[in-house]
């Protein structure tokens, strides 16, 4: 992702320079969100789901050896090639080489966050492999040339203008054309003729059962079908949290993913897929890439409970308001603020704090995942291991000898007030980053302490 | 009933207001009140900064001032949220979580240890109630939009119990106003952006006064309305529910 060097505050800050746009994308996510709520709430049952599918998702993640196993002997069983890839460089190659073993240069891929994480578009097209994304979002995003901003809606931060704009420059679409239906019906002639000549499809995972060996994918657009029914070859890329012990169990997920999404009863398309028809291979790759690290930190492991249905960034009013390349992560929005750091302490240190810990996320959560708890978790973990800059390090020391001494909390607070007061100057200028958009306080005479001791004491 | 009076550092700096009308209003309903007048902050500010470890000083002092009380009561769902979850006593924790279970936010301490049926007071404005965070997910003050179970409030029941008062609907009951503690500053630009859309909603709706349990929200909305040029004040749930009007 090439946001360089720059942190979240400042990403968002740079998104926020056009107010309108942040209006606008707000508005489109909390339309969304309020979708939801109407969806689930039709449902009494709704909060029962919800605990069921997080039970479930820890019966899994505490006994996930046994359950890969399992799924692979029966995948094998059914004679699809299971591969197995302890980071995003061994799955990127695993795909390479199967790629090139078809001896084409081209793939069809539908909607896959795990690839994005393993940035493997990228590696592909440094091997000369042209990657032609299928879902609609992704395929605008990837004209765009730019990294999906959500994970269940990848182009939520364009306008319909912007993408006429694309359509025009990529795919011959009459300039000024914006018409979304217009737009639509350019993009599914484009991408069939993509389906129909390419001999590689990839997929996502949305669940895979143990017990059977099977795996979901689930798409509104049903690319994903008409990408691996066309091909001589299926590559299902998966990462190794996406089990579930029993294909029962699909009835809990499959119910909750989509109201939690976007609000829609159920996803278009939910695709079974177990063994590889006649003539195709079908292979399977399981990620760790850091799963396994994630699994042993006791206070993080039930992030790995996520189904990726986004809620959680549609409903956080801090997402909404810095879009989500601010992330500057394939997983955006609180989800991936807790994802990442396992991934890269350093690089994502700025993340757990690109919250106010509202809460909201965590009710959302179709899994019941403690977001907005392991985001306070996090804050310590990076603080401790020295990721906090320095300035911070030295306010939060300050602050503290203050407000372990009642004495020199009394004279600081009187002193601040008298300032205020008398030089507001002091306060009130470019360095103090509450007066950018925000008056002070009027301080009173009297601090409330100042106060109880004249009229009670 | 002898009841410890916790007021938050930056309300007792800022908003004196806000705590007289607590301690009046807890002495009117029968309670002794007793500030003890060695309390600083607890340890919030650091702890969600991601300093919990430099807090021991705070919670030390908290447990020494406030030891011994039948409860402890503060206006503010943010600062009850933190000693809640996370005051400790690396010497004595059964004292830590005595104390941790004895902590109330106002509204709840009136609804649910008061049992507060009527209130003689009287607040004749359109006014709109902000749910903070904290206090509504955190401390389950009121039911939330993202689950699905039934409504409740025990601050807007306590209001409703204040005569002429007219409570204001909002577009989105339950959105974050954007001030989260040192998130105000860090992440300036999206905090005061949320902060700007959660005064509009009010405004819109005609609020002459917009309300809370949590000072720190209110602080922060005091802070964009004032830079706008607007009537509308702030005043904690306490004035109003104390019967002060200003």
């Amino acid at each position: 992702m090439n946001t360089g060097e720059k942190e979240h505050a400042e990403l968002a800050d740079v998104f926020n320079k056009d107010e309108a746009r942040v209006d606008w994308h707000d508005e489109t996510l909390w339309w969304i969100r309020a979708k939801r709520d109407r969806s689930v709430h039709q449902l009494p049952e709704w909060e029962d789901l919800r605990e069921t599918a997080s039970k479930i998702k820890f019966n899994v993640l505490s006994n996930l050896s046994g359950y890969l196993e399992q799924f692979e002997a029966q995948a094998k069983a059914n004679g699809v090639t299971v591969h197995w890839a302890a980071d995003a460089k061994e799955h990127n190659e695993i795909v390479h080489r199967l790629i090139s073993e078809q001896g084409v240069t081209q793939m069809v891929k539908s909607k896959s966050m795990l690839t994005e994480e393993c940035h493997l578009n990228e590696y592909l097209a440094e091997h000369g492999i042209e990657v032609i994304d299928s879902d609609l979002g992704e395929r605008i995003v990837q004209l765009a040339k730019e990294p999906p901003s959500h994970i269940v809606l990848p182009c939520i931060h364009k306008k319909k203008e912007e993408i006429g704009d694309l359509f025009h420059k990529y795919l011959g679409t009459p300039s000024n054309m914006s018409d979304p239906q217009f737009l639509t019906e350019t993009a599914r002639q484009h991408l069939r003729e993509t389906f129909l000549t390419r001999k590689v499809a990839l997929t996502g995972v949305n669940f895979a059962v143990a017990e059977t060996g099977e795996f979901v994918v689930c798409t509104n657009e049903g690319n994903a079908d008409m990408g691996a029914h066309l091909a001589n070859i299926h590559i299902a890329c998966m990462g190794i949290e996406k089990l579930i012990p029993q294909r029962k169990h699909l009835g809990v997920f499959l119910r909750l993913l989509t109201r939690s999404a976007t609000g829609q009863p159920i996803t278009t398309y939910s695709s079974h897929f177990k063994k590889p028809r006649e003539g195709q291979q079908m292979h399977i790759v399981l990620v760790d890439n850091g799963r396994s690290v994630q699994l042993g930190r006791e206070d993080f492991r039930n992030s790995l409970k996520c189904i990726r249905c986004g809620a959680c960034m549609n409903t956080c009013p801090v997402y909404r308001r810095s879009g989500g390349h601010s992330y500057h992560n394939a997983v955006a929005g609180p989800i991936g603020s807790i994802l990442a750091p396992n991934l890269d302490m350093r690089q994502y240190a700025d993340l757990p704090f690109a919250s106010t810990l509202c809460g909201s996320c965590s009710n959302v959560c179709p899994v019941k995942i403690d977001i907005h708890d392991q985001l306070y978790k996090w804050r310590q973990v990076l603080v401790k291991e020295g990721y906090a800059p320095t300035v911070k390090k030295i306010g939060m020391q300050v602050m503290t000898t203050t407000l372990n001494s009642p004495g020199i909390y009394r004279t600081a607070g009187k002193l601040g007030r008298i300032v205020m007061r008398l030089a507001p100057f002091a306060v009130n200028n470019g360095l103090n980053p509450w007066y950018k958009h925000r008056d002070m306080p009027t301080p009173p005479k009297e601090s409330f302490g100042e106060w109880y001791k004249k009229n009670r004491k | 009933m002898r009841v410890g009076l916790f007021i938050p550092c930056y309300v007792d700096q800022f908003y004196p207001n806000a705590a007289i009308a607590t301690l009046q209003l807890l002495e009117k309903l029968g309670c002794e009140v007793v500030y003890p007048q060695n309390q600083t902050c607890c340890g919030q500010p650091m702890a969600n900064s991601g300093f919990e470890h430099l807090t021991h000083g705070c919670n030390e002092l908290f447990i020494k001032n406030f030891d011994g009380f039948d409860y402890i009561v503060a206006p503010s769902g943010s600062c009850v949220l933190h000693v809640r979850e996370h005051l400790h006593d690396e010497h004595d924790e059964a004292k830590a979580v005595d104390i941790r279970h004895k902590v109330y936010e106002l509204t709840t301490f009136l609804t649910d240890i008061l049992k507060v049926e009527s209130l003689p007071a009287r607040f004749p404005h359109k006014v709109g109630m902000h749910q903070s965070c904290h206090g509504q997910r955190g401390l389950k003050l009121s039911s939330m939009s993202e689950l699905v179970a039934p409504a409740f409030s025990k601050p807007g029941s306590l209001l409703a119990m204040v005569k002429d008062i007219e409570l204001i609907e909002l577009n989105r009951v339950d959105e974050c106003c954007g001030f989260g503690g040192t998130f105000c500053v860090a992440e300036e630009a999206v905090s005061s952006k949320m902060g700007k859309d959660r005064v509009a909603d009010h405004l819109q709706h005609g609020a002459e006064y917009i309300t809370g349990v949590d000072m720190s929200c209110l602080m922060h909305m005091e802070g964009i309305l004032k830079r706008q040029g607007s009537n509308v004040k702030v005043m904690h749930i306490a004035e109003i529910l104390n019967g002060v009007e200003n």
